[in-house]
């Protein structure tokens, strides 16, 4: 018998996640009482950082582990580098939030950690049980996180829903890979694509129900339309900077996983898939758009415009070629600026037993509190692919990939999505600058941290829409293994 | 032939010192006023010295692009950071610069709130402005093209006129949003096109002129392309949004938005559109000069109608735009340099009224015609100007009005008979609307008692006016001086539209070289 072959250097980033998640979580118990944990969430973020130099030495080289199980290529460290900096940014976020809203206790940190080695796992396994593990190392985490604030009902609902439904679709992730298993043999993604090949099973009614299961899966961590419904509820009702986390962290997670599953082990498949999702990420599109429109809470808006935000990443999908990929790496990171960036407005928005999440809350505060409306305005705009702003570019490349491959109906379908995005975007600027404020909203404290991630996001929105080049060369050469 | 200023570039300096001057400004007291007011003047003053020189300085011997910039921005994309100007857009560069300053002096007393936002909005704008018109790239070009909206957005929104100005912020912004998105997808299909016939793809104009696109697709791309420049032209039927947008916005707002906004629309088919499918806009005249011919005679209908001083120019804009795009459809020498040329009178003439419009709002903050009668009398000096620049505006002979119609007009008559006796009917219609607007705002007795006490204009806005005047007779009377810098800029326009509407579209292309960029 041979011993399996171990590699901890190549998954030190995790190990490190790991380790101080732990810690945090020891810590947690010797420490004093509440309300002086902040050193749990700067641990944390240490924790973050020095994974993230691990992961740095990494870069450029190709290897894989424990016996093919686990892939370190550009692509996983692409998303690791991004997972690390959604959750350094939601740690900073999170540490003048939690402890606003009592919740910060050392679960709060340690889950956050936990959850972003999920994220890892997922975009790096090469087989498809480290793929599931990850995915429910992440899920669990969220959905402990979704309902931390225990007196609040709202976020114990999200939670609840977040879980039952999360747990379905979980189910059908888990079929979906045990059919592929049942018709190939294998959960290694390069092998199932080689017995595809090889064997000609393109017509094997289980890999066809196992396409459709996978993409129910996926589609429900991603907020695809029709597997989107959990999304407005949950956002609203989960805490906000984990809103936040979920948003473009379990996102980006669930895309990385359904690129890795679909282009490495079911490129046979392309012709059948590129229909499904090309109706899917229409109907993703729209549905968001539509609905956003009649939004009151900006927490909701933000809800069905991250869905729509889906719906032009899986333009991408469809497309299929190196840009597309390319395109939903360079997406995922801007998005995740953007949309960090607005949910620490909201944050900065609210205090303690007021969140302020109505839009009417919105009323007046340009000039009031200008730098944060024009933090917000510059998110906003982005997200509604203004340039020169991080969205722009985002979109751009998504669409050329598309016209690339010419779809040319979808790219236009999809930008009049994205022309009547503007409208509900730059409804919250309208209130923000050109209506007086209905209520005075006094007495917010700007926490330092939070500050500092909203100056970082407001940078990474602008660095990508204006200097693009960077990341977008990194994008590329981060997908250069896999298609 | 290279210039630049503290190693700048010019053209860059002109685009991003505006923006240099909003971050200074962001350092200012909001409450120092006046303070904030002079900072602007003096920023724009500068713009407006240091884009003045381009004007002697531009070789009009030369119909390429002068003073070009070429830098990589998106290098694997081949996105280029590349600009220039020829003889079209330099005119309307100096316009532009010329215009804010004025706009910044007009707003003096008119803008008492948020006066700090104010003049940091203004100075965006013309980052934008000035951006779009230099820019050589489609991508760059694009990006400007947006930028402009949002200040102008917020413009409108927070000083526009309380009642409707939120609706017309959105409107404005949603027409231009929907029109720009669908060229942007011409763009990218553009792109790809050159991709494919020359093995590298660019956004770069002048690479992109040298295609030969098969007749069907221009069709499509000309489609995107025109409705994004006729939504802001704004040609008739996308004109809907003018209307409400130049009636809420301040003064300020709706002289650069009729100076310059609306020439980026007119501008885009003179530099895009038309250049690059050549052939679908020769199969298309019949429509564009149909629609063009609509507005001007729709416009100066409507305009007569108007019970509101500031809708009434408004929808002249509409019609003055029309005769802008029959003259630049009739693709013979005349009629394309009168469409220049009266882009240019527009901007003075028509900003002039609205700045008049706007002394006026000031003085009664009423803008109906029947509130007033009789003006001349209480206000003699203002009675001057107005009649000037109305009768600039109607094309009197010997104002700069005059120039511009009659080239269109007699490059219409060229083309096709029927436009030319349609577009002069509109002259007459102009005239009426004009003359009796004026009429019933000047003459006859003063009925309103509040307009007995009526204060005569101030030495500022003597100052503000007196420059649109010496235009509106240096334009009329000696136009040689604008003319000989778009000479061969238009010549060559001319030449290459007729060359590549007969070369054939399948006959073998020219291998497109990519340059050596630095």
């Amino acid at each position: 018998m041979k011993l399996p072959e171990i590699n901890l250097y190549l998954i030190a980033p995790e190990i490190i996640l790991s380790v101080f998640g732990f810690l945090v979580l020891l810590l947690d118990v010797f420490s004093a009482k509440e309300g002086k944990k902040g050193y749990l969430a700067i641990l944390s973020l240490i924790g973050v950082v020095i994974a993230f130099f691990f992961t740095l030495p990494l870069m450029g080289s190709t290897q894989t582990g424990f016996e093919g199980m686990f892939i370190s290529d550009g692509f996983s460290l692409f998303f690791k580098v991004l997972f690390l900096m959604i959750a350094f940014l939601t740690l900073l976020i999170s540490m003048g939030y939690a402890h606003r809203e009592g919740i910060e206790l050392g679960e709060y940190y340690a889950l956050i950690l936990f959850a972003t080695l999920g994220m890892m796992l997922m975009a790096a396994g090469s087989h498809l049980i480290t793929i599931f593990l990850g995915l429910e190392t992440m899920s669990i985490s969220i959905y402990i996180l979704a309902g931390i604030i225990q007196e609040d009902r709202r976020s114990t609902e999200a939670a609840l829903k977040y879980f039952l439904l999360g747990a379905f679709a979980t189910g059908f992730l888990l079929y979906g890979m045990a059919l592929i298993y049942g018709a190939t043999g294998s959960f290694y993604l390069k092998d199932v694509a080689s017995h595809i090949a090889s064997k000609n099973l393109l017509r094997n009614p289980m890999l066809l129900m196992s396409l459709v299961f996978l993409t129910i899966g996926f589609g429900f961590k991603i907020a695809a339309v029709p597997f989107h419904m959990w999304t407005p509820d949950v956002y609203e009702g989960a805490p906000t900077s984990i809103t936040a986390f979920m948003a473009t962290g379990v996102k980006a997670a669930g895309f990385a996983a359904l690129i890795r599953v679909f282009f490495s082990a079911l490129p046979a498949f392309r012709p059948d898939w590129t229909m499904i999702m090309w109706v899917i990420a229409l109907a993703t599109m729209t549905l968001g758009n539509i609905i956003a429109i009649s939004q009151t809470n900006i927490k909701r808006m933000l809800a069905y415009s991250s869905i729509a935000h889906a719906g032009y990443i899986l333009v991408a999908f469809v497309a299929g070629n190196d840009l597309g990929t390319s395109g939903i790496l360079f997406y995922l990171m801007a998005y995740a600026f953007m949309n960090l960036g607005a949910f620490s407005c909201i944050i900065l928005l609210g205090k303690k037993g007021e969140e302020n999440t109505l839009l009417s809350d919105y009323s007046g505060i340009g000039f009031k509190y200008p730098l944060l409306a024009a933090s917000m305005t510059i998110f906003l705009l982005s997200m509604a692919g203004i340039p020169p702003l991080g969205g722009f570019m985002a979109k751009f490349y998504v669409f050329s990939a598309a016209v690339k491959s010419k779809f040319y109906w979808l790219v236009i379908l999809g930008v009049l999505n994205s022309a009547i995005s503007v409208y509900y975007y730059l409804r919250v600027t309208v209130l923000m600058y050109f209506r007086e404020s209905e209520r005075e909203i006094t007495g917010l404290q700007f926490s330092p941290a939070s500050v500092i991630a909203l100056i970082l996001a407001v940078i990474g929105t602008l660095y990508m829409g204006i200097f693009p080049s960077n990341v977008l060369t990194f994008a590329q050469r981060s997908i250069a293994g896999l298609m | 032939m290279f210039m630049s200023i503290l190693g700048i570039p010019i053209l860059s300096f002109l685009i991003f010192f505006p923006l240099l001057g909003a971050v200074v400004l962001l350092f200012i007291d909001k409450q120092k006023l006046e303070t904030l007011r002079v900072v602007t003047l003096l920023l724009t003053l500068v713009e407006f010295f240091v884009s003045l020189p381009l004007f002697f300085i531009f070789n009009s011997k030369i119909g390429e692009m002068q003073f070009v910039e070429d830098y990589w921005w998106v290098q694997s994309y081949g996105i280029s950071y590349k600009l220039g100007i020829d003889g079209i857009s330099l005119l309307l560069v100096l316009l532009t610069t010329f215009l804010t300053v004025l706009c910044i002096l007009s707003s003096w007393k008119a803008i008492e709130h948020r006066v700090k936002e104010f003049m940091i909005s203004f100075l965006l704008l013309e980052t934008g402005m000035v951006g779009a018109l230099v820019a050589l790239d489609l991508i760059l070009f694009y990006v400007f093209w947006e930028i402009m909206l949002i200040p102008m957005y917020l413009l409108i929104g927070v000083w526009g006129s309380p009642e409707r100005r939120v609706y017309a912020a959105v409107k404005f912004f949603l027409f231009t949003m929907a029109g720009s998105v669908l060229m942007l997808v011409a763009i990218l299909v553009l792109y790809f096109i050159g991709a494919k016939t020359t093995g590298q793809g660019t956004f770069d104009v002048l690479e992109l002129y040298k295609l030969g696109i098969p007749v069907e697709t221009q069709y499509w791309l000309f489609g995107a392309f025109a409705l994004a420049f006729a939504i802001k032209v704004p040609m008739f039927p996308f004109h809907t949004w003018l209307p409400d947008a130049h009636a809420e916005a301040p003064t300020a707002g709706s002289v650069i938005l009729a100076g310059v906004l609306l020439k980026m629309g007119t501008y885009g088919f003179i530099r895009f559109a038309i250049p690059l499918f050549p052939k679908a806009a020769l199969d298309l005249l019949p429509l564009v000069c149909a629609l063009a011919l609509i507005g001007i005679i729709y416009g100066a209908l409507v305009s007569m109608m108007q019970p509101d001083l500031k809708r009434l120019v408004a929808f002249s804009s509409v019609s003055h735009l029309g005769y802008v795009m029959l003259g630049m459809f009739a693709f013979n020498m005349q009629g394309v340099q009168g469409s220049i040329y009266q882009m240019l009178n527009h901007g003075i003439s028509t900003g002039s009224l609205f700045l008049i419009v706007g002394m006026v709002y000031e003085r009664r903050h009423t803008r109906m015609i029947s509130e007033f009668g009789g003006l001349s009398k209480v206000m003699p000096v203002f009675a001057i100007f107005f009649m000037i620049v109305t009768l600039s505006s109607i094309g009197l002979p010997g104002t700069n009005g005059f120039v511009g119609e009659f080239l269109i007009l007699l490059g219409a008559f060229q083309s096709n008979v029927v436009y030319g006796v349609l577009a002069a009917s509109g002259v007459i219609l102009g005239a009426a609307y004009m003359l009796w607007m004026f009429q019933r705002v000047m003459f006859g007795k003063v009925t309103n008692p509040k307009n007995e006490k009526l204060k005569d204009l101030s030495p500022r806005e003597i100052t503000v006016l007196v420059p649109m005047v010496i235009l509106i007779f240096l334009m009329g009377i000696y136009p040689k001086l604008f003319f000989s810098k778009m000479d061969v800029t238009v010549e060559k326009f001319l030449k290459d539209f007729k060359g590549k509407v007969e070369m054939k579209a399948d006959a073998p292309q020219p291998k497109v070289t990519a340059e050596l960029k630095k």
